[in-house]
C-alpha cells in the first residue's frame, strides 16, 4: 500500500518514500545540477532523517545510499509517494 | 628529459581520495596553486613496483565533469588536458566509496569514458562491511571494463596492488590523448550507475548504521547545538591552556639565546640588530607556534571526522538570517586559523553573492595571527584567576574576543547582503559523509603543511618587516637624555598616526605598531617588542615584554587595543587573496574601508566606556 503524493518537505521524519517527480524548473541551474549529482531522480528512495535545530531547516535526507542536507525550499520541489511503514 | 609519468587521483568528495593520496605518497608531497585560479594543487611522488618514480596529482573532489564550482572546473580541465600548469595525466586512479556506489559510479563512468588508462580503487570496503554491505569486486570489474582494486586507504590496504595495476597500464603501449568531456546525459549515467551497483552488491544486511545513530545525537535539535557550543568552547580553552608550557619554554629559550649572543658580541649597531631586531622580533612570534598548532589540530580533526559538515548543518538556518549559507560556516571557521585559506575555501559556495559576502566578513573571524596580540595583552593585563567551575578569566576574555568577531561578522553580513551585495540568499546543498576516526598520519601531514606556511610567513614577511622597523626605530640615534622612540624616523611617522588614534586611547607605541601590522597582524607584537627593547637599554633587560607593557599602558588602552584588533585592519596577504578571488580592486578596497571604520568605532567605544568606569 502506498500513500498519497506529497512533497519531500512535508514528509514526517523517518518516513520512507519514493520520488515521483521533480520540478526542475523552479530550481536554479546550479541547484538542479547539484541535486542530480546527489542522485535525485524519479523512482529513487528518500527518507528525511534530521531537521536543522533552528526553524526546522535545513533537512538531512537519505537519498539512495547517501545522506545530504538541503533546504526546505528546495525539498518542496521534490514530489514523493510515501511507502507503507 | 622525459617527465615522469603523471597519474591523476580523482573521485567524489568524501570518497577517501586524500587519505588514499596520502597513503600512496606519504610525506613526499607539495602544495601549490594552479596558475590564474586559487585552487590548490597537491602533487606527490610515489614509486612503481620496478622502482621507477611516478608523480601523483590529487584533483579536487567533484561530482561530475559538468562543474558547479571552480574546484570542479579544475578537475575537469586537468582531465581534458586543458588546465594551464598541468600536463595531461597518463593514467587515472578513480576512488569510489564502496558503501556509496550508486552515486560514485556515475562520476566513475564519466571518467572511464574519457578513455585514459584507468584503475578503480574500491575504497573503504571495511566500512561498507560494517554497514552490512557485501560487494563483488570481480563483478564490478567485469561491468566497468577496467581493473577494480579493493582498498582501505587509512590502513594502507590494497596500495601495492593499486601501484601494480597502474604500472601494468603505464607499460602498455598506447597513445594518450585528451577525451572529449561528458558525452552522456547525466540522468542516463546515473541510472546505469545504479544498475551496476545493484549487480555488484552480493548481499545487504540492514544494520543500524553508526553514522545514523551518532547523527541522532549530534544533530539533535537541543543536544546538537549544545554539543557544538561545547566543542568550540573546549577548542578555545585548549588553545590557551595547553600551549602555556611549550610557549613559556620557547619564550625563555629565545630570551636566553638572545642575551647569550648579545653578551658575546661587541656593543654597537650590529649587536642591536641581532638582539633587538631579529631576536626580539621573530622570537616573539615563534613563541606562538604552539597555539596555532593546537587550533589547527582541532580544525583538522573536526574536518576529518565529518563533524565540520554537521556544524554547517546546525548553523545553516542562523547563517541564512545573516544572508549566508551553512556552507559559509566552514570557510569562516577556517578563517579562525587564517583568513587567507578561509577566503580561498569560499570557492565551494555556489552562489556568487553568498560567496562575496562570506569573503568580505571572513577577516572578522579571529585569525591565529591575532592570537599573539590577544595573548600578549591578556597576559599583561588580565589576572590569571578563575571565575569558578575551573574557568580561567584569561580564557574567558579570549572567548569574548572571538565571540565579538563572530557577532561582528554576522551583523556585517546582514548589512552587506541588504546593501552592497544585494540579491544573495542561495543554496545549501551538501553531503553528510560517514563519521570516521581521524587518521594520525593524515592529521600530522596537515599540521606540518600549516606549520610550514606559518613559519614561512614568520621567516620572510615578519623578519623583513621587523628589520626595516628596527632600522626606522634605531636611526637617528638618541642623544643623552632623549628617548629613542621619540627621535627616530618611526617615531615621527607614528606621531602622524597618533594624532588620528589618540581619541580612542592609543599611545604612541601602538601608533608605531599599526603600520607594520598591515604586513601581517602578528608583526604588531614583534613591533611593540622591538620598540620596548630599544627603550629598555638602560632599564633591566630581564623583564619580559608582558611585564614592560603592564607598567606602561592603562587598562582602558589595553582593552581598546584588543577591540581594535577584533575588527583589525587586515593583513596584506588577505587583501591580495581578496583581490584575486574577486577579480579586481573594488571589493578589497571596500573591505579595507569598512573594516577600518569598524575597528576605529569599536576601539573608541571600548576606550570611552572603560574611562567612564575609571579604568583610564
Amino acid at each position: 500500500m502506498t500513500g498519497t503524493a506529497t512533497s519531500l518537505d512535508q514528509l514526517k521524519l523517518g518516513m520512507r518514500a519514493r520520488i515521483s517527480s521533480i520540478d526542475w524548473a523552479v530550481l536554479a541551474e546550479s541547484e538542479a545540477c547539484r541535486l542530480r549529482h546527489f542522485g535525485f531522480d524519479e523512482g529513487v528512495a528518500v527518507q528525511p532523517l534530521h531537521l536543522g535545530p533552528f526553524g526546522r531547516d535545513p533537512l538531512a535526507v537519505r537519498v539512495g545510499r547517501m545522506t545530504v542536507a538541503i533546504r526546505r525550499a528546495h525539498a518542496r520541489a521534490v514530489s514523493v509517494i510515501p511507502e507503507a511503514a | 628529459m622525459i617527465p615522469v609519468p603523471l597519474i591523476a587521483v580523482a573521485g567524489n568528495p568524501n570518497a577517501g581520495k586524500s587519505a588514499l593520496f596520502n597513503a600512496l605518497t606519504g610525506a613526499r608531497q607539495k602544495v601549490g596553486n594552479y596558475p590564474g585560479v586559487t585552487v590548490e594543487r597537491h602533487v606527490g611522488k610515489a614509486t612503481l613496483p620496478d622502482g621507477s618514480p611516478v608523480e601523483l596529482v590529487d584533483l579536487p573532489g567533484a561530482y561530475g565533469l559538468d562543474p558547479t564550482s571552480p574546484d570542479e572546473a579544475v578537475t575537469r580541465d586537468v582531465l581534458l588536458g586543458k588546465q594551464k600548469g598541468e600536463r595531461l595525466p597518463q593514467a587515472l586512479l578513480v576512488v569510489v566509496d564502496a558503501s556509496n556506489l550508486d552515486n560514485h559510479l556515475r562520476f566513475a563512468l564519466q571518467l572511464i569514458d574519457l578513455g585514459l588508462p584507468t584503475v578503480i580503487a574500491l575504497n573503504m570496503v571495511d566500512l561498507a562491511k560494517r554497514d552490512g554491505l557485501e560487494l563483488d569486486a570481480a563483478k564490478l570489474e567485469e561491468e566497468l571494463g577496467v581493473p577494480v582494486i579493493e582498498t582501505v586507504a587509512v590502513r594502507k590496504r590494497g596500495m601495492s596492488e593499486v601501484m601494480e595495476r597502474l604500472h601494468t597500464l603505464l607499460l602498455a603501449p598506447r597513445t594518450i590523448r585528451a577525451g572529449e568531456g561528458p558525452s552522456h546525459d547525466p540522468l542516463h549515467l546515473q541510472r546505469r550507475a545504479r544498475e551496476i551497483a545493484m549487480a555488484a552488491i552480493v548481499s545487504e544486511t540492514p544494520v543500524r548504521r553508526i553514522t545514523h545513530r551518532l547523527d541522532g545525537l549530534l544533530l539533535h535539535p537541543i543536544a546538537g547545538p549544545l554539543i557544538l557550543a561545547a566543542v568550540l568552547f573546549v577548542m578555545f580553552q585548549a588553545v590557551f591552556a595547553w600551549s602555556v608550557v611549550p610557549a613559556d619554554a620557547l619564550e625563555a629559550a629565545t630570551l636566553w639565546l638572545g642575551q647569550a649572543i648579545g653578551n658575546a658580541l661587541p656593543e654597537g649597531v650590529f649587536r642591536s640588530l641581532i638582539v633587538d631586531g631579529i631576536f626580539a622580533g621573530v622570537g616573539a612570534v615563534i613563541v606562538f607556534l604552539p597555539q596555532i598548532l593546537i587550533l589547527f589540530l582541532f580544525i583538522l580533526v573536526l574536518e576529518s571526522t565529518g563533524y565540520m559538515v554537521r556544524a554547517a548543518f546546525i548553523m545553516d538556518r542562523l547563517m541564512s538570517h545573516a544572508g549566508l549559507s551553512g556552507r559559509a560556516f566552514i570557510p569562516l571557521l577556517s578563517s579562525f586559523a587564517c583568513a587567507v585559506p578561509g577566503i580561498m575555501a569560499t570557492r565551494t559556495i555556489d552562489d556568487p553573492k553568498d560567496r562575496l559576502t562570506t569573503i568580505l566578513v571572513a577577516p572578522l573571524m579571529t585569525c591565529s595571527a591575532r592570537l599573539p596580540v590577544y595573548t600578549l595583552i591578556i597576559g599583561a593585563f588580565i589576572p590569571a584567576t578563575t571565575v569558578g567551575l575551573g574557568i580561567g578569566l584569561q580564557g574567558l576574555v579570549l572567548f569574548v574576543l572571538y565571540l565579538s568577531g563572530i557577532v561582528g561578522a554576522l551583523l556585517a553580513a546582514i548589512v552587506l547582503s541588504k546593501t552592497a551585495v544585494k540579491g544573495g540568499g542561495g543554496a545549501f546543498m551538501m553531503e553528510l559523509p560517514k563519521y570516521q576516526l581521524p587518521r594520525v598520519a593524515d592529521v600530522l601531514i596537515g599540521l606540518w603543511q600549516r606549520a610550514m606556511i606559518f613559519l614561512k610567513r614568520a621567516g620572510t614577511i615578519i623578519l623583513f618587516t621587523t628589520i626595516i622597523l628596527w632600522g626606522l626605530a634605531s636611526f637617528p640615534q638618541a642623544g643623552p637624555g632623549q628617548k629613542q622612540s621619540d627621535v627616530s624616523i618611526a617615531g615621527h611617522v607614528a606621531d602622524g598616526i597618533h594624532t588620528v588614534v589618540a581619541p580612542i586611547g592609543f599611545n604612541k607605541d601602538i601608533s608605531l605598531a599599526l603600520l607594520p601590522a598591515m604586513a601581517a597582524r602578528e608583526v604588531a607584537v614583534a613591533a611593540i617588542g622591538t620598540v620596548y627593547s630599544l627603550d629598555a637599554e638602560k632599564e633591566s633587560n630581564l623583564q619580559t615584554l608582558e611585564q614592560r607593557l603592564a607598567g606602561r599602558w592603562s587598562l582602558a588602552t589595553a582593552l581598546a587595543f584588543l577591540a581594535w584588533f577584533v575588527f583589525a585592519p587586515q593583513c596584506i596577504s588577505t587583501i591580495a587573496v581578496t583581490r584575486r578571488e574577486t577579480n579586481g580592486w573594488k571589493w578589497p578596497l571596500f573591505m579595507i574601508s569598512y573594516l577600518f571604520v569598524l575597528a576605529y568605532a569599536a576601539a573608541g567605544i571600548t576606550y570611552w566606556t572603560a574611562v567612564a568606569f575609571g579604568l583610564g
